[in-house]
């Protein structure tokens, strides 16, 4: 409904500005930023086919940017192409290109200040050094933007989708590999991400810090560095999102570290060495979410607390759970664990006897990482065993007293 | 040789062994196949026949037929032929069946039902431990006069490849743990040819990458040219070494 | 034909045979005797090959056995009993064995035959009872015409009518001026087979001649109670051997 509402927002105060605003066109060999100082506020520059090389242009009026079988805008590796402080901005159809690689003021594709009610969509970036850069701005649409970046070095590149103390905006169906961070957000508020494809950037996939009360639904966050790292922030909705080939020595499909409040529900964690890695998590719900072929399904720290973990699928993990210490405060219910060997003598299919998720191994790899070689020996198949007969080291409640016999059908819209 | 061998062959593989072993192998194959879904975890349950039972198998059968065949052995040697040859047809004959188990057993189900390289290279290692622990169980075998003795030492052989060597390992890493151990666990891996198999065939499924750091080293070893040839050449090493100190002890044994 | 040099074999610390000469001629035929554990199995697997022994040397037509193995051609074995695998057939046996002395084109299948191996080629070896395979035993150990013949028990477990026929080709090769030596309990028969008596006792050569002369130097006219006198002098000599300790 949101979504509906904001776009008849749009069309009507375009329908409105368009009554007295003018269309131009700016043909191949002119200058945009000239054409962007003569063209009057709501008025609509239409960009025809060719190569533009320019930088650092800076709109600071409400104008319309549409290029023709997208035009090419050639930063020459220097500073931003756009620098945009205005509302109502909307900029569709542009291809641009090679931005400067500086961190000493960020370089970006596009970038937004203290704006409102602008689009960017449609448009293609390449070997930009942040993307799309949107500071103190709200009400944005970023919508089907294919940004793709190639350092080889994390220092080399910035972020794809950036946005710093924004609020109420949209960022949807956007491609981004090959940046720092695919999506990065920083103090922003009721922002909604839908059916983003994030794919091998250098860092984290999505990397959100004190961002509340969002939803990400429907992403694919595939062979990012480290995975999806996601921080300090409460009310997250993470629903349907498929996190998978996130591998390495320190490469997990979600980190969360101090996120409360939230819901992790119907996702996929699919081949990451780790599935969710929490750290001073509480009062979150992971529901529906299927495990499948990690190294560590869930990483669970001790400092997490008041978490409820129901009706996942656990299957074809080396390890189901992992946890550092003795004390466990979360709730396991309804999981189907493939490693859970009870039996349903009542047919209610809920196993008659408990699963015990953390196996002795994991314990003793959690201690000592070298013992991972271990793995698939017969000496640890054997010491599991006792563990399960007779549980010494394991923590005693980390358990589920209602496994289920057969997985949940969870699957999700973008697969 | 080829002559002894023809005749040493076509008894074992006419033998009720043989047969069994295959069709066991068959059927524990198939019920793999058919109780689990995806290849990864029908390849990590045949893993595990191929580290436990087939070394298992391969040392008690290789003792057995050893000391069942010992008159014939007797008679072979009182034959204008070369001891070498004699003890190579026996040993080479039993190798050979119970790679042919491993190849028919895992293999039918293997054209029934689609199979991956990961599994063609489990094959390989099955018939790699089927290879070592047959020859293990000869050099048992000529080091004592006693069938009962020999199936023994043959057990031990199995119980400490695939148990007490890797309790040693565990305990070293554990006792070690502040240490970088990545190098010196690399190196007591080649020492056992079971764990040389498991850690081979871990790196083919394509887990290791999930097995955090530890498990990123070794993969990043095993996956380069020089790992593959090393860790080949060492599980060869391992082939051949038992059975060239059993023929060595063999051509000085009195029958 | 075989001359056993300064044979040595000690089994751990046990001494089976000691500084050990013996001298078979071809045309002769041996009674190789002695009682258990004297040594006589020792001997035969050493001149087989079988058994290393710790130092001397066996020459074969004069040719030093060591690192050798074709000189094996020239020796038919019957082993006391004979065990083959289990799924060979009668015939593969005997193409078997055939294969191994490329050399030799013609074969002796007179035993064979005689015995009513050549109706049953087609039978594994697991179904045979234990006097059939050693019919096949004997059968191989005259198939190659071999200029020397070891024969271990080799009337053991065959019923008599077999045991006449393999009596007969001994004979028969015997005249044929093979050499054949043969050890058996069957003192007997023995007697029949041989012309030549040999005594181990304790590793050592007792008694090495002609079954005439074993019969003159014991004052016995019979072979069987030659060989009891024989056996109660080597257990006297022992006797002796341990009072003369204890002075």
């Amino acid at each position: 409904m949101k979504t509906v509402k904001l776009l008849f927002l749009t069309l009507f105060i375009l329908m409105t500005v368009s009554l007295e605003a003018s269309t131009i066109r700016v043909k191949n060999g002119q200058s945009i930023q000239s054409a962007v100082t003569l063209a009057a506020e709501g008025d609509t520059l239409i960009i025809e086919k060719g190569t533009f090389a320019e930088n650092e242009i800076t709109i600071r009026k409400p104008l319309t940017l549409i290029g023709e079988s997208y035009p090419i805008i050639d930063g020459r590796a220097k500073g931003n192409v756009f620098l945009i402080a205005s509302d109502n901005v909307h900029i569709r159809g542009l291809k641009i290109i090679n931005t400067g690689m500086s961190n000493m003021d960020d370089s970006a594709g596009i970038k937004f200040f203290d704006s409102k009610n602008c689009t960017v969509e449609d448009n293609i970036l390449e070997e930009t050094f942040f993307g799309l850069h949107f500071s103190n701005s709200s009400n944005l649409t970023i919508k089907n933007n294919r940004l793709s970046s190639h350092a080889e070095r994390e220092y080399q590149t910035g972020n794809g989708i950036h946005l710093w103390k924004c609020r109420d905006s949209f960022i949807e169906g956007n491609t981004v590999s090959g940046h720092r961070d695919g999506i990065y957000l920083e103090f922003v508020t009721n922002t909604v991400s839908t059916g983003n494809m994030i794919e091998a950037n250098n860092r984290y996939g999505l990397h959100f810090m004190f961002s509340h009360d969002n939803s990400y639904i429907q992403n694919t966050f595939r062979k990012n560095g480290a995975g999806v790292a996601v921080m300090y922030t409460r009310n997250v909705l993470m629903k349907e999102n498929i996190f998978e080939e996130n591998k390495g020595a320190s490469s997990y499909g979600i980190l969360l570290k101090d996120i409360t409040d939230s819901e992790v529900i119907g996702n996929i964690f699919r081949n990451n060495t780790i599935g969710i890695y929490m750290e001073g998590c509480s009062r979150s719900t992971f529901q529906k979410n299927s495990f499948t072929q990690n190294g560590w399904a869930l990483k669970l720290m001790a400092s997490c607390d008041q978490n409820t973990f129901e009706e996942n699928n656990f299957i074809a993990n080396t390890f189901d759970i992992s946890t550092n210490g003795s004390v466990v405060l979360n709730t396991l219910q309804n999981n189907y664990w493939d490693k859970y060997e009870g039996y349903d003598l009542d047919k209610n299919r809920t196993g008659d006897v408990p699963y015990r998720p953390i196996s002795l191994f994991s314990v003793i790899v959690e201690k000592i990482p070298s013992a991972v070689i271990l793995w698939r020996s017969f000496l640890v198949t054997l010491l599991d065993r006792m563990e399960k007969v007779i549980p010494s080291i394991t923590p005693e409640n980390m358990i589920d007293n209602s496994p289920k016999m057969r997985p949940y059908d969870i699957r999700t819209a973008n697969t | 040789m080829f002559k002894l061998l023809k005749y040493a062959l076509y008894d074992i593989v006419k033998s009720r062994f043989a047969l069994l072993y295959t069709l066991f192998m068959v059927l524990v194959a198939i019920s793999i196949y058919q109780v689990s879904e995806d290849m990864s975890k029908v390849s990590l349950s045949l893993l595990n026949i191929m580290l436990m039972i087939v070394p298992l198998i391969s040392a008690i059968f290789a003792t057995t037929h050893f000391f069942n065949n010992l008159e014939f052995t007797e008679l072979m040697l009182a034959q204008p032929v070369k001891r070498r040859d004699v003890f190579l047809s026996q040993i080479l004959a039993v190798m050979f069946v119970l790679s042919l188990a491993i190849v028919i057993g895992f293999g039918v189900p293997m054209i029934l039902w689609g199979a991956d390289s990961s599994v063609l290279i489990l094959l390989g290692i099955g018939i790699g431990l089927s290879v070592v622990f047959a020859g293990l169980a000869f050099l048992a075998s000529v080091l004592t006069r006693d069938k009962a003795k020999a199936i023994g030492i043959s057990l031990s052989f199995w119980i400490y490849f695939s148990l007490v060597y890797d309790g040693f390992v565990l305990y070293l890493i554990y006792s070690l743990a502040d240490y970088p151990l990545e190098k010196p666990t690399l190196a007591l891996v080649f020492l056992n040819p079971v764990d040389l198999g498991r850690i081979i065939m871990l790196m083919q499924l394509d887990i290791s990458a999930l097995m955090g750091y530890t498990g990123a080293f070794f993969q990043d070893f095993f996956g380069s040219a020089k790992g593959i040839l090393l860790s080949s050449a060492v599980m060869f090493v391992w082939m051949i070494l038992p059975v060239s100190a059993a023929m060595r002890v063999f051509k000085r044994k009195d029958f | 034909m075989i001359s056993v040099q300064q044979i040595h074999k000690k089994f751990g610390k046990l001494e089976v045979l000691k500084d050990f000469n013996l001298e078979f001629e071809s045309g002769k035929s041996y009674a190789l005797m002695g009682p258990n554990g004297s040594g006589k199995t020792t001997l035969i697997k050493i001149i087989l090959g079988m058994v290393i022994p710790n130092a001397g040397d066996i020459l074969v037509k004069g040719n030093s056995i060591k690192g050798s193995f074709a000189y094996r051609s020239d020796i038919g074995y019957m082993p006391q009993i004979g065990r083959y695998p289990d799924n060979i057939k009668i015939g593969q046996l005997f193409s078997m064995m055939q294969d191994m002395r490329p050399d030799i084109k013609k074969y002796d299948m007179e035993l064979a035959s005689e015995f009513g191996l050549m109706d049953m080629l087609d039978k594994p070896m697991r179904t045979l009872s234990g006097g059939t395979r050693q019919k096949v035993s004997a059968s191989l150990a005259f198939m190659f015409r071999p200029d020397i013949l070891i024969l271990d028990e080799p009337t053991a477990g065959l019923d008599p009518i077999a045991v006449e026929i393999l009596k007969n080709k001994i004979i028969q090769e015997r005249e044929k001026g093979r050499l054949i030596l043969i050890t058996s309990h069957i003192l007997s028969e023995l007697d029949e087979l041989t012309n030549h008596a040999i005594y181990i006792h304790e590793g050592k050569v007792f008694f090495n001649d002609t079954t005439e002369s074993l019969k003159d130097i014991t004052g016995e006219s019979k072979f069987t109670t030659a060989i009891a006198r024989l056996m109660e002098w080597s257990l006297k000599k022992k006797q002796i051997k341990t009072e003369l300790s204890h002075v």
